[in-house]
């Protein structure tokens, strides 16, 4: 096995593993634990395919990566506003009883 | 592979398998912190410092507190007593499963022609800073444009109802 499949095989379990999390809690707040799990697994893609590829001099899969650890910062700081902002109506941050998108 | 990947790779998948399973909030949240530090100490033995360094700032110095943060503003700290997990989890179970299947195959059965398989990048923090202001100029900007406007729309979103009346 190369570094390469070894690296992605890692970042694939990352992903499933975050993927299985955010399907399956109740939490809302752990839904958005696993949307970062599978964004980590994804950075770790990159900067795989990063070193490993031709002309990483290129340094297209570091951007990648940098650029979606920024966004993925954006969207975990929002979520969480989002979160919060709901358990002000609803008092809970149980998925299940969240069924009505109305304030 | 080296020693040092496996341990990295069974801190990283024991630190997200802990993270979705335990019960008590806060103990995930600091599972997710030991799955973020295995992943930084992956991308540093990737020879992807300032990826590792910005991995560990971002995601170890400011989500996860993020995170921890509004566990404890929606009294999520307590260990829950009724299940953690939605009553279908056996269907998310399998899509998972089925979608780590479907990728696990893929990768074994894909030929890599990839050249770069011992060759060291020699690539600094200055030249990552130079494609930064040069190449990727136009995507930095957008980004500090997305920044501050999720800065800006966090806060709105999250502030009181009273004081945004005011």
């Amino acid at each position: 096995m190369t570094p390469l499949v070894a690296h992605l095989l890692v970042a694939a379990l990352v992903f499933a593993i975050g993927l299985g999390g955010a399907l399956t809690r109740r939490n809302a707040i752990l839904v958005l634990i696993g949307i970062e799990l599978m964004l980590n697994a994804a950075n770790l893609n990159l900067i795989a395919f990063w070193r490993y590829g031709p002309h990483p001099e290129a340094l297209t899969g570091m951007m990648f990566a940098i650029f979606s650890i920024a966004v993925a910062a954006a969207e975990a700081a929002v979520g969480l506003g989002l979160v919060i902002h709901i358990y002000r109506h609803t008092h809970t941050t149980d998925l299940d009883e969240m069924n009505r998108m109305k304030g | 592979m080296s020693v040092v990947f496996y341990l990295l790779s069974a801190l990283t998948v024991g630190g997200a398998l802990a993270a979705v399973l335990m019960k008590n909030t806060v103990h995930c949240v600091l599972a997710l912190t030991v799955a973020f530090a295995g992943l930084a100490l992956l991308f540093l033995g990737l020879d992807a410092q300032f990826a590792g360094f910005a991995q560990i700032m971002v995601y170890i110095g400011a989500v996860a507190i993020l995170v921890v943060f509004a566990i404890l503003m929606t009294k999520g700290s307590e260990t829950p007593t009724e299940p953690v997990h939605s009553g279908s989890w056996y269907v998310g179970l399998a899509i998972a499963a089925g979608v780590f299947a479907v990728l696990g195959s893929v990768i074994l059965d894909s030929v890599w022609g990839l050249p770069n398989e011992t060759a060291v990048p020699a690539v600094t923090v200055r030249d990552i800073g130079n494609a930064l202001v040069g190449r990727y100029v136009l995507p930095l900007e957008v980004v500090a444009l997305l920044l501050t406007a999720a800065l800006i729309g966090a806060v709105i979103v999250a502030m009181h109802e009273k004081a945004r009346s005011k």
